[in-house]
Parts: structure tokens; sequence; C-alpha cells
């Protein structure tokens, strides 16, 4: 689906009421406009092929069922991708055999959260900017590798805090964690990232490799 | 504040959700500590980075297996497809 009669690209809230009508073109349109959103955060969650594709089948199909339910207190990105978020820490617990208990079960070992924090080890300054470097392939797969070297419970802050933009009490509610561990978690995510991007990305040059008390 | 403080009021520093003393104290450290100045920098741009990403390509088999799985349900949700 195209256009609409004004020969403009039909809304996400267009494509969403046609598709109430039963209009399929309008829903597919709009499987089109957000699978890769939706694909990316499941991914992102779950860090493996066939879950992700399971969660955004999921999703989709969640979308399609509850077409009715969406009210336009969000936008019909923010209600897609929330479903989507949802579906990937669904089956995320699930693999890890807990149901119905939160991600973080009771009295489960979090010490490392009160460990020290990492130091900055490599500091140099960045070659390029973000907005130079997002649309490169290999940028996406230093990201991706980056991002599959954190400590799952780490990433999973860093990925609905930074990366989705939920706030911190969302993403503690989300994890069924508190606000403290979120904030805690998402430093380390922060900082480990920073460091393994900044070795690929930062310019050797500029190197401080300095004695002082970092 | 030292440079080990600095690095436990990072995250609010970005955010922006930063009290306005402590704010204080964290720019008059930034001011004289270059390393501290680039890592803050390297954070920021971390984030935009991960936040610009590119979305994912979709596998082309699931893609379309997707797709007939959609259609399939739409049918049968509303008894035909267009």
């Amino acid at each position: 689906m195209e256009t609409t009669e004004t020969g403009q690209a039909p809304s996400d809230l267009e494509l969403l009421s046609l598709a109430r009508q039963g209009r399929w073109d309008a829903f597919e349109t709009l499987v089109a406009r957000f699978e890769r959103r939706v694909f990316g955060v499941a991914w992102r969650i779950l860090q493996q092929r066939e879950d992700a594709e399971d969660a955004t089948q999921q999703t989709f199909l969640s979308v399609m069922e509850h077409l009715d339910r969406f009210r336009e207190e969000s936008s019909v990105a923010t209600w897609i991708l929330r479903i989507a978020t949802n579906h990937a820490l669904k089956l995320l617990r699930k693999r890890r055999g807990l149901v119905t208990v939160p991600l973080e079960t009771a009295g489960r070992d979090s010490s490392d959260d009160s460990d020290p924090l990492p130091h900055p080890d490599f500091i140099a300054q960045w070659q390029d900017d973000p907005a130079d470097l997002a649309h490169r392939a290999e940028i996406r797969q230093l990201l991706n590798e980056a991002l599959a070297e954190v400590d799952e419970k780490h990433r999973l802050v860093f990925v609905l805090r930074d990366i989705e933009g939920y706030s911190t009490q969302e993403t503690a509610d989300m994890l069924g964690i508190s606000v403290a561990n979120a904030k805690v978690r998402l430093l380390r995510a922060r900082l480990q990232l920073r460091e393994r991007l900044t070795r690929t990305l930062g310019d050797e040059a500029t190197r401080i490799v300095a004695a002082h008390d970092h | 504040m030292n440079c080990d403080e600095l690095l436990k009021t990072l995250n609010d520093y970005v955010d922006g959700a930063i009290e306005p003393a402590t704010c204080e104290q964290f720019l008059e450290h930034l001011a004289g500590c270059n390393p501290c100045q680039v890592v803050v920098d390297n954070i920021r741009k971390t984030i935009t980075l991960y936040k610009a990403g590119e979305p994912y390509p979709l596998p082309p088999e699931f893609r379309e297996a997707l797709r007939r799985t959609l259609q399939k349900c739409w049918c049968e949700k509303f008894g035909r497809a267009m």
C-alpha cells in the first residue's frame, strides 16, 4: 500500500485504522515498516537468531490480534516496540526456565553490582563522528559484537534504557530489579561498551597513557 | 571530586539528571582532567552510535515465512485477505 488518496505515504495511524477495517495491504505495510526494528530489539535482547525470529513473529501476531486495543496515548511505533520488548523478555525468561518469576529471582546474587567499577583503560578521542559511522556495515558488526560481549544483565539495561529509550524506572520494572540496580548495571554496560568501541574507533595517536589516578 | 568519584556520577551527568552541587564538582574536575573529558565524550558517542544504529535486515527466508504466517492468520481473523 503505497499512498493514500492524497498521494502521501500513509501515517502509521492511518495504516492501523485501515488494518482494523480488515485491510491486509495496510497491515502488511505496517509490518514492512517495523519488522526490522522489531527484529533488532528482539535480537539485541535474545542474542540468538531463532529466538529473535520467534519473538518477531509473536509480536506481529499480537499486533494483529490486538489492533483494537491500541489507544492513542502513545505512538503506533512505541506500542509495537513495547509489544516486541515484552515478547523478547518473555522468551528470555522461558529460555532460562523462569516462567513466572521476574528475571531477577529473589535472593539471587547480584554482588557484582557493588563491585568496583571497571577503570577506563583505552582512552582516546574517536576518529569519526557517530553520524558518519552509523550507516557503515562494519560498524553494525562492531556494535553487535561489543554488545554480545556484555554480561546479559548489564546488556539488557543498556538495550532498554539507552537504545529503546525506556526510562530507568520502566527498565527496572520490566526486568524486575530496583532502580538503583538498573543504574549500576547501565553504568557498567556503558563503560564496557565505551572501552570496546574506543579500542577500535579511538585514534591511537591521541591515546592517553597517563600516570594519574585513573 | 577525583576520577573514581566522577566515574560513579557519570550516568547522572550524561543523562542530565545530576544534582547541581554534584554537577559543579563534576565540571570542576572535568576542567582539569583531560582523560575524564575524553571518557565522558566517548560514552556520549557510544550511546549516540547505538541509538543511531541501522535496523537489522531480516533473514530473507524468515521474512517470507513471516508473511505467510501472518497472511494465514489474517484470513482466519477477517475471513479474507485483501
